[in-house]
């Protein structure tokens, strides 16, 4: 498998016109002379666009185009105002490089780019808003796009989400994508053939076009390839052809196959200069790059001794990563950190459906939590309850142990007396542990902790209780 | 002045007369709509006149000059081909697919010229989408010639030309694609210039094929020529391709000597196609640019046959991609009911579209087809280069080309429009200045019974000074750009 990625810059104006790029608008309000295709206009280059296309060579550690050349790609539809869409077909912006995928298990997977170039998107066709007719909103025409075509170097489903995530990923630590899905700004085409085990030709591929979530790429993935192998099986021949995915019926169908496809006729676009770039300019883009999610993986294995798994999971948002980076930095508990952010708090954020720059909790008051988690003040148990308080917003995390009185018993003669009430109160069980083996024993021992538990409200450490119930009981 | 002196004054002296007040700009633009109200439904050099606005431009134009503001334009009248977009005002590229097209925008030439206080008389007759050497092909009719009206008066800017000849208006735009001003100012006894690719912004004006358009002005004098260029001149931050490079002040040196200049002349420009008696015609120009002190010197431009095919491959692949926004979905004409999407572009385009501009964009698709690409549109760019080098090596030895502007004079209405090769042939002097993208002006070389020559000027890029400079030289020693057609109304 292969994968083309049209990734939607996140520019203030469109790739060849002042008119804004928001997305939700009227229909048409977006959409100025230039992007029209009225008659005499001409497009000029945003220069924000070429700065992010570069951001994101250097990011896949690609090779920058220094001269790279806009051509048009020329087809009717009427989503496209001038009958050709700018692009760049020839001489792209940017060229090969590899890109290494941090895998679910924690390996990487190396895909080589193949190229990556500038052109921009086309307008939609609207088809519930009149009946039996199709509206035209033109406000996404113009839109900057970045397609970022690999190799076919993937075999398996994992493979591609695991690299569309970090793509994702990448383009958002940039600040070169909003990374929206759902509103289209990462959109997928997904290259699939089949061969037999141990031959080295390809076979006949399809394209699945416009898949636009991690989820659907996965099921497309495996609807297609199980299509493909019936075929193949009862000894048919796939035909080169695009396709569709439906997730409501979960199968792809035909678009169009490539005997009747367009002859996109690409020339060089005469209205636009060729983009040139020097080493300076290159070097300064390359200056300014934020700290990426691979080496940002990297340190936090190296210097906070996080799993490859945790690790992977904290970098692959840059907000998820400067939370814990933030958290951590007062808690200087890192493993702790990581553990609540990817377990209870993103739990809880996902409940409510939030993202993490809206979490009622801070970094500073998950730290504080942490803090008192580290210091044995609270139990695992009780810290949920000091956790509940904070989403709720009752204050720090000392207040809140404070107000709801949940400071846990550590005091190893108020622990003491408290077992010593247990034991008292349960003789039976007392004389049935004395005498049991070591497994029926671990059993019982687990009853007097519960006791324990419940006499002391919850708030007994447990840690400590079971060193003080086995040295009481043994002692007997 | 006399209504007979008016129309054969040029840009320069109106504005002297202007300041002097021995006349108003309304009184011009009167004296102009006039002329066109008597001349044009013989001549059709104008397609959209704009009497009452043109009038009012010219009450605002008297304000300023009574307060001794303004410039040297102010209060002048012209008239833009049909191709520049004029806000409010149609602009059809004499087509009907664009016959009720009203642009919300001014071209940025237009714009130019207006905030020098020019007049605008209104929109001049052309080729349709500037496809044509004749302007025969108008879904507006054709323009004839003021000079014989039986005749062509070029194309495509033939309106334009025309309307300069017949004494519509001092001043009028046009574009060359690939001899569009040079070959009707040619046929018209105008003077015409194209200028270098880049020094005029292409913003606004109805695209053609981009990599050759530019625009010029059409003027009775190379000194006129170059006071509209000054205000038509210099970047446009909205056409990427417009050129960031100075432009000069093209009537500083305009009447310096030019003695000791060389003058290339390219054999290959007086070869069998070239009309015996035009040719006598050019050489007796060339003498008269030798008794001004130039030197000319002979040269070669190896290439120039293959200017033609190279030219009809480049200039419709171009087009074929510009004309495809004409598609009847957001403007321009749509076809009647129709049933689908295909049947709507279709037909649109069918009934659209007139013949030569859908043999262009046959022609352009047919050479950027798979497995076409390299042996057409890939080689003929090769071929540009190529003729773009003999340019360079030329200017090496000397600081202009001098020629004809087209093989011939003028020709008789209707006789090439069934052999479209006859009519390419008309541009095989011009259209190697487009490939290579120099500047070229064509200015009066005299009449061939009765009928006007052109000789043509090449200049290295971005040097229209020293073109306009040799041009302004050899009409202050001869008066081909004096002579005037007899009024079409007293010569049917």
């Amino acid at each position: 498998m292969g994968l083309e990625v049209h990734l939607q810059l996140a520019t203030e104006s469109k790739i060849f016109s002042g008119a804004a790029t928001r997305f939700g608008a009227e229909p048409n309000v977006q959409a100025c002379a230039v992007d029209l295709g009225m008659p005499g206009m001409l497009p000029v280059l945003n220069a924000r666009a070429v700065q992010y296309a570069v951001m994101f060579g250097l990011g896949v550690g690609a090779r920058i185009g220094k001269r790279s050349v806009f051509d048009r790609k020329n087809y009717f539809y009427p989503d496209l105002p001038k009958g050709y869409q700018v692009s760049q077909f020839f001489e792209p912006i940017v060229c090969e490089g590899k890109f290494e995928v941090p895998m679910p298990d924690g390996s990487l997977f190396p895909v080589r780019i193949t190229r990556a170039h500038l052109e921009e998107d086309a307008g939609k066709s609207v088809h519930d808003a009149y009946a039996g007719q199709t509206g035209i909103d033109l406000n996404r025409a113009g839109t900057p796009l970045l397609e970022i075509v690999t190799e076919p170097d993937f075999r398996t489903a994992e493979q591609a989400v695991a690299y569309l995530k970090s793509l994702h990923s990448l383009a958002t630590y940039l600040g070169i994508s909003d990374g929206n899905m759902a509103e289209g700004s990462m959109r997928c085409d997904v290259n699939i053939s089949l061969r037999p085990t141990g031959t080295e030709v390809y076979g006949t591929r399809t394209e699945i076009k416009n898949v636009n979530s991690f989820r659907f790429v996965e099921k497309a993935i495996a609807v297609e390839t199980e299509r493909q192998m019936d075929i193949l099986e009862s000894g048919g021949h796939i035909v080169q052809e695009t396709r569709l995915y439906d997730a409501d019926r979960n199968e792809t169908r035909s678009m169009r196959s490539k005997e009747v496809a367009n002859d996109y006729r690409y020339f060089p676009e005469p209205d636009l200069l060729p983009i040139v770039l020097d080493d300076a300019y290159i070097d300064n883009i390359r200056a300014g790059l934020p700290e990426l999610p691979g080496a940002k993986r990297a340190r936090f294995i190296e210097t906070y001794g996080l799993s490859d798994y945790d690790a992977s999971l904290l970098v692959d948002s840059r907000t998820t990563a400067d939370f814990f980076e933030a958290a951590t930095d007062i808690s200087k508990a890192p493993k702790l950190t990581a553990n609540w952010i990817l377990g209870d708090l993103a739990g809880a954020l996902n409940r409510e459906s939030l993202d993490l720059t809206e979490s009622p909790v801070s970094p500073e008051a998950l730290a504080g939590l942490i803090v008192r988690i580290a210091d044995d003040t609270l139990s695992s148990k009780l810290a949920k309850q000091v956790f509940e308080g904070l989403w709720l917003g009752e204050g720090t995390a000392d207040e809140i142990i404070e107000a709801r009185g949940l400071k846990q018993v550590t005091d190893t003669g108020a622990l003491e007396s408290l077992v010593a009430q247990v034991i008292e109160g349960h003789p039976d069980q007392v004389t049935q542990y004395q005498a049991a083996d070591e497994a029926k024993q671990k059993k019982l021992l687990g009853f007097f902790v519960g006791q324990v538990m419940k006499a002391s409200k919850g708030q007994a450490n447990p840690q400590r209780l079971n060193g003080l119930l086995r040295a009481m009981l043994d002692s007997g | 002045m006399s209504p007979n002196e008016l129309s054969t004054a040029t840009a320069v002296e109106l504005a002297a007369a202007l300041r002097a007040k021995t006349m108003s700009a309304v009184e011009l633009t009167q004296a102009c709509l006039a002329t066109i109200a008597r001349e044009n439904p013989v001549l059709n050099a104008a397609i959209t006149v704009c009497g009452e606005q043109a009038i009012e431009e010219a009450t605002a134009a008297d304000t300023l000059l009574r307060r001794g503001d303004g410039g040297t334009l102010t209060g002048i009248p012209l008239l833009h081909k049909d191709i520049f977009c004029t806000r409010d005002v149609a602009t059809t590229c004499a087509s009907r697919m664009l016959e009720n097209f009203i642009p919300p925008y001014d071209a940025t030439v237009v714009s130019r010229l207006r905030a020098a206080g020019t007049i605008m008389l209104g929109k001049t007759n052309m080729d349709e989408f500037a496809m044509g050497s004749s302007t025969e092909t108008s879904v507006f009719g054709e323009t004839r010639n003021p000079w014989n009206i039986h005749c062509v008066p070029g194309g495509s800017s033939g309106g334009t030309a025309a309307a300069v000849a017949a004494g519509f208006t001092p001043l009028g735009t046009g574009t060359d694609t690939g001899g569009s001003i040079r070959q009707p100012a040619s046929l018209c006894g105008i003077t015409g210039l194209k200028p270098t690719y880049g020094r005029v912004s292409r913003l606004g004006i109805i695209a053609f094929a981009s990599s050759l358009d530019q625009a010029g002005p059409m003027t009775r004098t190379a000194e006129d020529a170059a006071l509209m260029l000054q205000v038509m001149s210099g970047l446009d931050p909205g056409d990427s391709t417009s050129a960031d490079i100075e432009v000069p002040d093209f009537r500083a040196n305009l009447g310096d000597p030019i003695s000791g200049l060389k003058i290339g002349i390219p054999k290959e420009y007086f070869s069998s196609s070239l009309e015996p008696r035009v040719a006598a015609s050019i050489q007796a120009a060339l003498v008269e640019l030798e008794r001004e002190g130039a030197e000319l010197v002979d040269i070669d431009l190896p290439h120039t046959d293959q200017g033609i095919p190279t030219y009809y491959i480049i200039a419709p692949a171009e087009a074929s991609a510009n004309l495809s926004r004409y598609d009847g979905v957001r403007f321009g004409y749509r076809c009647e009911a129709p049933t689908d999407l295909n049947d709507l572009y279709e037909r649109s385009r069918t009934e659209g579209f007139g013949e030569e501009v859908k043999r262009r964009i046959l022609v352009g698709t047919y050479a950027l087809s798979t497995g076409f690409y390299d042996a057409y549109f890939k080689k003929a760019q090769q071929v540009r280069r190529l003729i773009s080098e003999d340019f360079n090596t030329a200017f090496e030895t000397c600081d202009v080309i001098a020629g004809p502007a087209a093989p011939g004079v003028a020709f008789g209405l209707g006789t090439k429009t069934t052999d479209p090769l006859a009519m390419y042939l008309e541009d095989i002097y011009t259209l190697s200045v487009n490939l290579a993208g120099l500047p070229g002006i064509s200015v009066p070389a005299g009449l061939l019974d009765g009928m006007p020559v052109g000789l043509q000027l090449i200049g290295r890029a971005f040097d229209e000074a020293t073109l306009l400079r040799v041009a302004h030289r050899f009409q202050l020693r001869t008066d081909h750009h004096l002579a005037r057609p007899v009024p079409t109304a007293v010569n049917p």
